[in-house]
């Protein structure tokens, strides 16, 4: 069994699925012929045809209408975001079609959206973004976010077979990252929406984060047993429904926890994981919840800018020892 | 050909039993019984009743009507007494008073209820019909569209993918003068709707929308290019909307001299004149419809009003799959 990348990993679910069940298709922007602008369907226009492989014109709300339409006859659409941050242009189809449909008309939706998100990779504020807290005030979406190959391929099965609308985030920096490459079982298996993961255990200090972050966490704890302090790390995989469960576990465990994500910091990810432990593990805690953060700026294209914009490894360090301390 | 006499009687008694039904819903709101805001079809009841007639249930034909095509829903099987109760927001209405008026669906009667956003739909149908066409259906869906969405990005991103895509629908472009306050002069610069459909490569057609038996004709020809494969339509009903955009607006915006206008071309009146002088009905005939579409309205209102309002806890779960059901039926 080979080690294969995250992207590679993805691309053996779509497949699979696929294979599985022919109510599995994908529409999107470049995903035939081109293979997808980071060549996660390439080949599959071969194997499956036109029909199931749809090219679509530049028309995000036709693909995720033309998706919900489908996912209400009994599809299992995958529509692909040719980078995430284009999940603005149809904002509407999710939020207020896709997102209520269960609730106000009893239908559920059962689509994938999926794509690239993430920065890093110096591609401007267009190319770069993470999304997720544009959709977490919505109920009725699911939103994942994998961090390794192995949870990849489980997730985005998890999310085909799911039966409401799932927004699938894909770190770019990781899709083809060899440091991260994994084996992965060739059969079937299934990461189930919803659960965390414990990256690492660690008795003093707990890190929340998720996505390319993980890393950033994982480099934090090597350095901080340097100095005696040990941190756990925790991989929510999933960001909405998050798990509950996890988070109170890993508060009780250590008292301590700082929550780490790449997206800007007001109204992210990290205020609403805060509010919760607050509200059932108040008690546990020995110190204040500590976000770490991009600053609240679009993400920037040169270099040394996008570098002060993204949480790096010292600010995670910093962070961990001013809460170690307390 | 004309269709025969019944279809000819059923087209009247859909748009009686749509008018009939207006009008209680209009008397509710004057009681305070309706909740939320009522828009009415008045005056367009022809061009929803007869372009949904061109439809053909037995081969999984679906429609997405907008607010003012209630005439369409009813025509598809949906119940008067499922739309009262959607007004009233009673628990045992379709949305189980989670949501309002016509948004509410059943793929089984062939019909997906609208969302407020507009354009949204055209989107969604493009799905229903691609989805059907890979299952190996015969299916053609029909969805509509006012003159104001015609100006939307979702409207204009789904006709041409439904164009492109070849796919088997029927835009019913409804032109009813107004959107809202807006008449169509500010929304476009050009003369018709029909005229944005050369854009994407789509046919059209303009009909008389207050004329029922025209409507459904240039339906039958655009559900029938549908079906055998040659692609969509896109239909231009011209009509007027005889009321404001909704109850509370008395449209003191739209000159007098064209409403007088437009109640000459009544389509119900002008339908029933038609029927007489054609001899395809009588008076008695005409009359029993008239009769039939009354002891339906007051039984199904009987019903809705003595239905309850839903449990304030329903409001919670059935955001997610398996909480829906479990929510309503505890």
């Amino acid at each position: 069994m080979a080690a294969i990348t995250l992207l590679e990993a993805i691309r053996q679910g779509l497949w699979e699925e696929m294979e599985r069940d022919k109510n599995v298709f994908l529409l999107g922007e470049d995903i035939g012929a081109y293979g997808g602008a980071f060549k996660v369907t390439e080949g599959f226009l071969n194997r499956f045809g036109a029909d199931r492989v749809i090219d679509t014109p530049i028309s995000e709300t036709a693909i995720v209408g033309a998706a919900c339409g489908a996912a209400m006859m009994g599809m299992r659409p995958v529509a692909e975001m040719q980078f995430i941050d284009f999940i603005s242009c149809c904002f509407d189809m999710l939020t207020n079609y896709a997102a209520k449909s269960r609730y106000r008309q009893g239908v559920g939706i059962p689509i994938v959206v999926r794509g690239p998100s993430g920065g890093g990779v110096h591609g401007g504020p267009f190319h770069s973004q993470n999304v997720e807290s544009f959709f977490l005030n919505t109920p009725g979406l699911k939103m994942v976010e994998p961090s390794t190959p192995y949870d990849a391929k489980g997730l985005i099965k998890a999310a085909i077979r799911d039966d409401d609308p799932v927004l699938f985030f894909e770190h770019k920096l990781l899709y083809r990252n060899p440091k991260i490459k994994q084996e992965v079982p060739a059969g079937d298996y299934v990461i189930p929406i919803g659960k965390a993961s414990v990256r690492r255990e660690g008795k003093d200090l707990s890190v929340i984060t998720y996505g390319a972050m993980v890393y950033t966490a994982l480099d934090a704890a090597d350095r901080l047993q340097q100095e005696g302090i040990d941190l756990e790390v925790i991989d929510l995989r999933t960001l909405q429904p998050f798990d509950r469960e996890a988070i109170v576990a890993t508060v009780k465990k250590t008292s301590k926890v700082i929550i780490l994500h790449e997206a800007t910091r007001t109204g992210g990810m990290a205020g609403e994981l805060t509010a919760v432990i607050n509200e059932e593990a108040f008690e546990y805690l020995d110190g204040p919840v500590t976000r770490v953060t991009s600053i609240d700026t679009p993400v920037p294209y040169a270099p040394p800018l996008e570098e002060y914009f993204l949480p790096q490894v010292e600010d995670v360090l910093k962070a961990a020892r001013s809460l170690a301390a307390y | 050909m004309e269709p025969a006499k019944n279809l000819q009687l059923d087209f009247l008694y859909f748009m009686r039993l749509t008018r009939g039904l207006e009008d209680r819903i209009d008397n509710l709101l004057k009681q305070g019984k309706v909740v939320g805001g009522f828009f009415r079809s008045l005056g367009q009841e022809a061009t929803a009743v007869g372009s949904a007639f061109a439809l053909d249930k037995k081969l999984g034909d679906i429609v997405s009507p907008l607010t003012r095509d209630l005439g369409a829903m009813l025509v598809m099987g949906a119940k008067p007494r499922e739309v009262f109760a959607q007004y009233l927001a009673r628990g045992s209405s379709p949305s189980h008073g989670r949501d309002q008026n016509l948004h509410f669906t059943d793929l089984d009667r062939g019909f997906i209820g609208t969302i407020s956003p507009l354009g949204a739909l055209v989107a969604v149908m493009n799905g229903v019909v691609l989805a059907a066409r890979m299952q190996g259906k015969k299916t053609v869906g029909m969805v509509y569209i006012g003159d104001g969405a015609t100006s939307t990005g979702a409207f204009h991103e789904a006709a041409n993918f439904a164009s492109v895509q070849n796919l088997p629908l029927v835009i019913i472009a409804e032109n009813n003068g107004y959107a809202y306050s807006t008449p169509t002069t500010r929304q476009m610069r050009i003369l018709n709707l029909a005229d944005r459909a050369k854009a994407y490569g789509l046919p059209s057609e303009i009909v008389d929308g207050n004329d029922v038996l025209a409507v459904y004709k240039s339906a039958q020809r655009a559900v029938a290019r549908a079906r055998e494969g040659g692609g969509p339509t896109l239909i231009e009903a011209k009509t007027f909307r005889m009321r404001g955009h909704a109850a509370h607006d008395n449209q003191s915006y739209v000159p007098k001299e064209l409403l007088d206008q437009w109640r000459k071309r009544d389509p119900i009146d002008s339908f029933e004149r038609f029927l007489r002088n054609e001899q395809v009905a009588d008076g008695s005939e005409i009359e029993e419809v008239k009769t039939k579409v009354e002891a339906l309205l007051a039984d199904d209102l009987a019903w809705a009003e003595s239905q309850p309002a839903p449990r304030p806890e329903d409001a919670a779960g059935g955001v997610y799959g398996g909480e829906f059901e479990r929510a309503l039926t505890s």
